[in-house]
């Protein structure tokens, strides 16, 4: 094996070109974005391609634009407060649900894991979901967007995988010492699932910041728009709403690609940063569900 | 993994007060394990039970005003609206190229991908390799779709690289030949590291000894991927590929509604995004409604018979 033969050689070449064309692949357009949000704005509108580098002198202007912009900061606040509480409510059922799945010769079992999994297969499609939503008059609330599909099915089957894979041993010795389910899930179960709790808040989390489909059919009001909603304004449908706080149309013009390549930037910088450190768990959290799912 | 007793084996004892000890017995050992089902069976009957029910609307000439129970039934006149409309070949047409597309390049590229990672000896690199190839699953598909309309709008870098073969139709984001094209490959830029994290862990978990039985007897890296690693990997390929087959009538929306225009519907159109149009744009409840049943009843299909090919072939099935 530690002896190469001249075609590994060659191979092992191309293989790491390859790789490494293929990385800067998936690197260039994040980069093009990060460059062009720190460029000057004149310089942008004349260049045409990917934008390797600052235009002109580096400026932070666009990031100054774009926190002065009120609607990009209060939905920046929106998708916090949605992602945070939604991720709560979903992970707390996903737990409440798993532990279910995971009791032993629970009478009930079969028919609580059909009610769970059959979501995974079939659904009642977008106008009668949207129908109750609009019954619970949650229509142009954050509830709209906290509670629906807080809970995915998906999620379940990972967490539960993992919970059926402690020992029995750890319960039947808190059973002995009188601990009922609650404590055995709290006290038991749960401190030694925080891998499996940490990948589930990630995937909650991921699919909250992310998400912008039901917002744009539930939500009205555009003081309650997330991130991502607001983002489709500027960036793909061209608002003309007011991006900087009284400027005529000539300046707005002038301004719009920065300011699309900053609140892009915005949008994305927690992610990049937090991803990295995360993806232990995510990798693990895909393998238990590519096994199962 | 908990403790409760196992509840006697039906089966052998199945009178009705057997069963009522069972259930009364079980109920005791487990009183609060039902007490936490029941904010997850709430949630699920509110979000997706009582919205399947509302599938009864695709049956109704459906009016907000007069509600589920009061709006004229009118059995299958909303599906024979969609058959008969000149849409319907059209989005059925595009929802099926758009997987098959899919399918056929973006299934292969993980593989391949993990195949060649694997071969990689330098363990920063590799690593380092991976990490990057995740970064896009991370991003929104706003933000996505914002990038490819960046590169594809008449200046775009994707519109002059095409243009440097000779292509000289301008914008590629408004021509409906590229939409595909665009479609599909931004998929695959999205999702190849996620969807190589199965490969690449089936290869770590294939035994050494297999590898140094083959360089004993003298093959190469080349012979061994072919002999050792491809058969090793088979069954993982097998299943995967089954169940993407199962999804072949399932194109999503959300990417779909933020790419395309009225200049691209000629081939951008899916099932899932003409059901958006009528139902949220049009508020045609009852047709939307109809349509989008007839595409989950042909999912649910589909599935079941890839599931039991799969069954059959190897031991993995989704249930």
């Amino acid at each position: 094996m530690l002896k190469r033969t001249k075609g590994e050689k060659i191979f092992a070449i191309f293989n790491y070109t390859g790789m490494v064309l293929l990385s800067l692949i998936f690197l260039i357009p994040v980069w093009h974005v990060l460059m062009g949000s720190l460029s000057d704005p004149l310089k942008i509108s004349a260049h045409s391609g990917i934008i390797l580098y600052p235009l002109g002198d580096v400026t932070l202007g666009g990031y100054k634009l774009v926190m002065q912009n009120n609607s990009i900061v209060r939905s920046y606040a929106n998708t916090i407060l949605i992602v945070v509480s939604a991720t709560a409510l979903g992970t707390f059922l996903t737990i409440l649900a798993s532990y279910v799945m995971s009791v032993r010769g629970l009478y009930w079992k079969k028919p609580f894991n059909f009610l769970v999994t059959f979501t995974m297969i079939f659904n009642g499609g977008l106008i009668p979901t949207y129908m109750v939503v609009n019954r619970l008059n949650m229509l142009d609330t954050y509830w709209s967007l906290i509670i629906p599909g807080c809970c995915v099915a998906y999620n379940i089957i990972i967490m539960r995988t993992s919970f059926s894979q402690i020992p029995d041993a750890l319960s039947e010795a808190a059973t002995i010492d009188g601990a009922g389910h609650f404590r055995i899930l709290f006290q038991i179960v749960l401190p030694v699932s925080k891998a499996i709790i940490a990948v589930i808040i990630l995937f909650y989390a991921i699919q909250q910041w992310n998400a912008w489909f039901n917002a744009s059919i539930y939500i009205q009001n555009r003081n309650l728009y997330p991130l991502q909603l607001t983002l489709r304004e500027i960036v793909l449908q061209s608002s003309e709403n007011s991006i900087i706080a009284n400027a005529d149309g000539e300046t707005v013009d002038i301004y719009r690609p920065l300011i699309k390549y900053c609140s892009i930037m915005v949008s994305i910088i927690p992610m990049m940063v937090i991803y990295p450190f995360v993806q232990k768990y995510f990798v693990t959290g895909v393998m238990i569900g590519s096994v199962k799912g | 993994m908990t403790n409760s007793k196992p509840a006697p084996a039906a089966g052998r004892q199945t009178d009705k007060s057997s069963r009522m000890h069972m259930t009364k017995r079980d109920w005791q050992l487990n009183k609060a394990v039902y007490l936490m089902a029941v904010p997850v069976i709430v949630y699920f009957i509110i979000f997706n039970y009582i919205p399947m029910g509302g599938i009864l609307m695709a049956f109704e000439d459906y009016s907000v005003k007069k509600g589920i129970f009061g709006s004229t039934w009118v059995g299958f006149n909303n599906f024979v609206r969609f058959f008969n409309s000149v849409y319907c070949w059209r989005v059925i047409r595009n929802t099926l190229l758009i997987s098959f597309y899919g399918l056929l390049f973006s299934f292969p590229f993980p593989i391949i991908f993990a195949l060649c990672l694997n071969e990689i000896r330098n363990v920063k690199f590799k690593k380092l390799t991976q990490t990057i190839s995740y970064m896009p699953y991370f991003i929104s598909i706003v933000v996505v779709v914002s990038i490819i309309y960046d590169f594809c709008s008449s200046d775009g870098v994707l519109t002059k690289i095409a243009a440097m073969f000779g292509d000289t139709g301008g914008a590629l984001i408004s021509r409906p030949e590229w939409f595909r094209t665009l479609y599909v490959g931004s998929n695959i830029w999205q999702h190849l590291g996620y969807n190589s994290i199965i490969f690449i862990s089936a290869l770590a978990a294939i035994d050494q000894e297999l590898y140094e039985a083959a360089v004993i007897d003298g093959a190469g890296r080349w012979k061994q991927t072919i002999y050792i690693t491809l058969p090793e990997l088979s069954s993982t390929i097998v299943v995967l590929l089954i169940l993407r087959l199962g999804q072949i009538m399932n194109v999503g929306y959300e990417k779909t509604i933020l790419m395309y225009s009225p200049a691209t519907y000629e081939t951008a159109d899916v099932i899932a995004s003409y059901v958006y149009r009528v139902g949220i744009k049009d508020s045609d409840y009852g047709y939307s409604t109809a349509i989008n049943f007839f595409n989950s009843l042909v999912n649910l299909l589909v599935l079941f018979v890839a599931n039991s090919i799969s069954r059959k072939l190897s031991d993995s099935s989704l249930w």
